[in-house]
């Protein structure tokens, strides 16, 4: 057992770090764009660095060379996210457009629709947002009601999107739709890529728990989508769906988040019961198990480039990582906001012990607990894909969609 | 990257399951809960005869040279079936403590007999409900002459030898070590005690001027002693974790087959969430795990951190899919007859082994201050 590189993936792990040295940006400050506005500035940098990535080839490494990736194996790509880790670059702003919409677009799209849209967004030149979620469908994300209507050789769409991230900064969107509301859920959707700045699209910001505003409202009005910009066959758009959605679970994770260093480092800082809170066995018993998670968490990723690396599919247990992670983030920060006493509740970086980083992760660990699956909808996964429990009682798959009861 | 067990020793593993499932169905764990018997002999026979009781005894002692990964599949394996037999006690310590602390001497005497199957060894170090520590051990050795009480000692009751943790009366920093006691001897005196898990023997002994021989430990016994525990919760996080996966495929049949309500327990999200926890328990133990076989197999420097966090994820494990496999099952699982009690039980008697998980919580967070990973 260990953890080396064969010697492939050395030379490749050097050179790497040879051009993250020469390129890599080493402004401290340039981080992700988690929980905060997204600035034009942060934008321009994330544009920067992602056309250096390209143009060396390192933006998608498990592509094909025909689309401009090296055409690597996911352990390529593993060690390049491990080296570049190191530095403090953009991240996040690319995620699910080169995640999710333009693996989408490979798999579904013609020859010629990749070879106008794959490079743009690889350069980081085109941004990509995935428009699934409505206000009611989200986990039942099959549920949508936003509908396409065939306008001679055209399809008009009329309807609302919510939850949209970078919808009001991104170039184009990938769409789920209802095309025959008469049909059972799943059998009635058709799925399209579209132009964001299509007329009839409105796009509202809405304002987050945490202040920031990355997530927004799209609303379409008679908005006109040509017949070719349809992904699969007309009625088909689940199948399509899906390819997005198994992307999604390898896309999505969370964040590098302050975790049991912060917390014991703070700890050391701070006095309960008359002695610095590390001495506490509360504490001490809480840093070991989230220790404990995280280490799991890391090694368990180590199992499954294990299988990587061997040219193997991964095992069943790289579906845990959100469902430990996410929530791990918020108790963590609630402990650590907890240790604080009453000035737990600040959340000022210039006064908040280490400048608020927990109460900041603290208010953004209730959406990663949301986002690309909720805790429960996991759970619900891990139970049936991997352990073969039945599904949940379903009242929806064989009734018409216009007859299916809705709440509010 | 090659975290992960080799092919032979993915063969092994399959070797002793075959063994087990063949040789020491359920009904055998049974026979010995509810009958005179210590341990079956029939199984431990049979392990002996595979060579496994030697399996890290070098081979110039009778053994088959095989390393502590290797001991880690068998581990799981035997802890998938609760196999009532003594190989945490006499493998994972008193053998392992005689290859590190022996004199040639002992090995020479010791280890063949091991690894033949002649002898069964245990190592004993609590002698009450209070944790032990380098200042409160009673247990005392000298001139040869072994006097105190250990207690409880697993397999003590029918073991032949017992690695015994002593004073030694000098009251130097170096005052712990580690005693080789024959446990045939006069003044012995052994008294079966009754535990939660049946399936596997705890004694008294109680040493009435016994002859014993010191090992030969370092200036800081205290620490040899912990070195042995720090590799015994990394083969013993292997055995819970085979439990919890026992469990929880037990768990998962029972929903499957179980109808309430017109459909599938298995269907019911409480039932299915439940499940699911087993199994993200189990994974995190499992990687833990893995990380402590292989600071195990290099003696790497984070052996300690990482021993701590096998023991703390997989004593999660076993002791949440062990109970949770109960709560899946209603009322049967409730029964003497049903068989969720074996790893109910074994579940606590590895958990508890080697002291309390608050104490072991608090030495993984000592290496953490120490590594000073803030
Ligand atoms: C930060 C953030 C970014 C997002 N970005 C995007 C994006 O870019 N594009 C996009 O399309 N969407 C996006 N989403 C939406 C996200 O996918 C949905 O919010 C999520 O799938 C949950 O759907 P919902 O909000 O409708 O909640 P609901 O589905 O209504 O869930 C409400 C509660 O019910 C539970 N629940 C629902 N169904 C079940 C079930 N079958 N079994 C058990 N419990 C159930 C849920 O777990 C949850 O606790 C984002 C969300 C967040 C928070």
């Amino acid at each position: 057992m260990d953890f080396n590189d064969t010697a492939e993936e050395n030379n490749f792990r050097l050179e790497v770090r040879e051009w993250l040295e020469k390129n890599a940006p080493k402004d401290k400050k340039i981080g992700g764009y988690d929980s905060i506005d997204v600035e034009e500035s942060a934008l321009e940098r994330a544009r920067e660095w992602q056309a250096k990535k390209a143009d060396a080839g390192y933006a998608a490494i498990t592509w094909p060379k025909e689309y401009g990736g090296l055409g690597a194996s996911s352990i390529h790509s593993v060690i390049y996210s491990q080296e570049e880790a190191k530095y403090n670059v953009p991240s996040g702003i690319y995620d699910i457009g080169l995640g999710m919409c333009i693996p989408t677009m490979m798999a579904w799209a013609t020859k010629e629709q990749n070879e106008r849209y794959v490079e743009p967004a690889l350069y980081g030149k085109e941004i990509w947002c995935q428009l699934f979620s409505e206000p009611s469908a989200g986990s039942d994300v099959a549920g949508v009601r936003t509908k396409a209507e065939k306008d001679g050789d055209d399809w008009l769409i009329n309807g609302q999107k919510v939850w949209t991230s970078g919808a009001h900064f991104c170039d184009f969107g990938i769409i789920v739709v209802r095309t025959d509301p008469k049909a059972p859920k799943h059998k009635g959707l058709s799925f399209f890529f579209l132009d964001m700045k299509s007329p009839g699209i409105d796009i509202k910001p809405i304002r987050q728990i945490s202040g920031g505003s990355n997530f927004n409202e799209v609303f379409f009005t008679d908005v006109k989508v040509s017949d070719n910009q349809r992904l699969g066959e007309v009625g088909e758009g689940w199948k399509v769906a899906l390819t997005t959605l198994m992307n999604e679970r390898l896309a999505i994770g969370v964040p590098k988040s302050a975790d049991y260093s912060s917390l014991t480092q703070l700890a050391k800082n701070v006095i309960l019961n008359n002695k610095p809170a590390i001495k506490n066995d509360l504490v001490r018993s809480k840093i070991a198990d989230w220790y404990v998670q995280s280490e799991g968490l890391k090694y368990t990723k180590m199992r499954s480039l294990t299988s990587l690396s061997k040219g193997e599919t991964p095992g069943p247990e790289s579906s845990i990582g959100k469902i430990v992670s996410a929530p791990k983030m918020q108790d963590l920060a609630s402990f650590a906001m907890d240790l604080q006493g009453a000035a737990g509740i600040l959340n000022d970086p210039d006064i908040a012990l280490m400048h608020s980083i927990f109460q900041n992760q603290w208010m953004s660990a209730a959406g990663y607990r949301i986002a690309g699956g909720t805790d429960e909808i996991l759970r619900n996964i891990v139970a049936e894909r991997v352990l073969g429990l039945p599904q949940d009682i379903r009242v929806d798959k064989t009734v018409p969609f216009n007859e299916l009861p809705s709440g509010r | 990257m090659n975290f992960d067990f080799s092919e032979d020793q993915k063969l092994l593993k399959e070797q002793v399951a075959r063994y087990l499932s063949d040789n020491c169905p359920i009904e055998v764990v049974r026979g010995v809960l509810e009958g005179d018997d210590y341990y079956s002999s029939s199984v431990w026979k049979g392990l002996v005869d595979l060579g496994l009781t030697g399996a890290t005894i070098p081979e110039e002692y009778g053994g088959l040279g095989l390393g502590p990964l290797e001991l880690c599949v068998i581990a799981g394996e035997l802890g998938r079936v609760s196999a009532p037999v003594p190989f945490s006690s006499s493998v994972y310590m008193a053998t392992e403590s005689l290859k590190l602390f022996g004199t040639d001497q002992q090995k020479e005497k010791w280890l063949p007999k091991l690894a033949s199957g002649e002898i069964i060894a245990t190592f004993a170090l609590s002698e009450s409900a209070i944790e032990p520590n380098p200042n409160n051990i009673k247990c005392s050795f000298s001139s040869g002459k072994l006097n105190g009480i250990k207690m409880p000692v697993p397999d003590g009751s029918y073991a032949d030898l017992c690695i015994t943790v002593v004073n030694d009366q000098k009251g130097g920093a170096d005052k712990i070590k580690m005693a080789i006691v024959p446990l045939d001897g006069v003044g012995v005196n052994k008294k079966s005690l009754k535990t939660l898990d049946q399936t596997r023997d705890h004694a008294e002994l109680i040493f009435d001027n016994v002859d014993a021989e010191l090992m030969n430990n370092s200036d800081d016994g205290w620490n040899d002693v912990q070195h042995i525990f720090d590799i015994a919760a990394i083969l013993m996080a292997f055995e819970q974790i085979g439990g919890a996966e026992a469990s929880l495929s037990m768990a998962k049949e029972y929903a499957l087959n179980r109808f309430a309500f017109g459909r599938q327990i298995g269907s019911y999200q409480a039932i299915k969430h439940k499940l699911a926890d087993m199994y993200i328990k189990i994974e995190l133990a499992k990687s833990n795990s893995y990380f402590g076989a292989m600071m195990l197999n290099d003696d790497g420097a984070d052996l300690k951190i990482a021993a701590a966090a096998s023991r703390v994820a997989a004593t999660d494990a076993f002791n949440y899919a062990s109970q949770e496999n109960i709560q899946t099952h209603g009322g049967i699982g409730f029964t003497w007859e049903a068989d969720t009690q074996f790893y109910y039980r074994r579940s606590q008697v590895l958990g508890l082994a080697l002291g309390s998980i608050a104490s072991w919580k608090d030495k993984l967070v000592t290496q953490l201050e120490e590594k000073n990973i803030s």
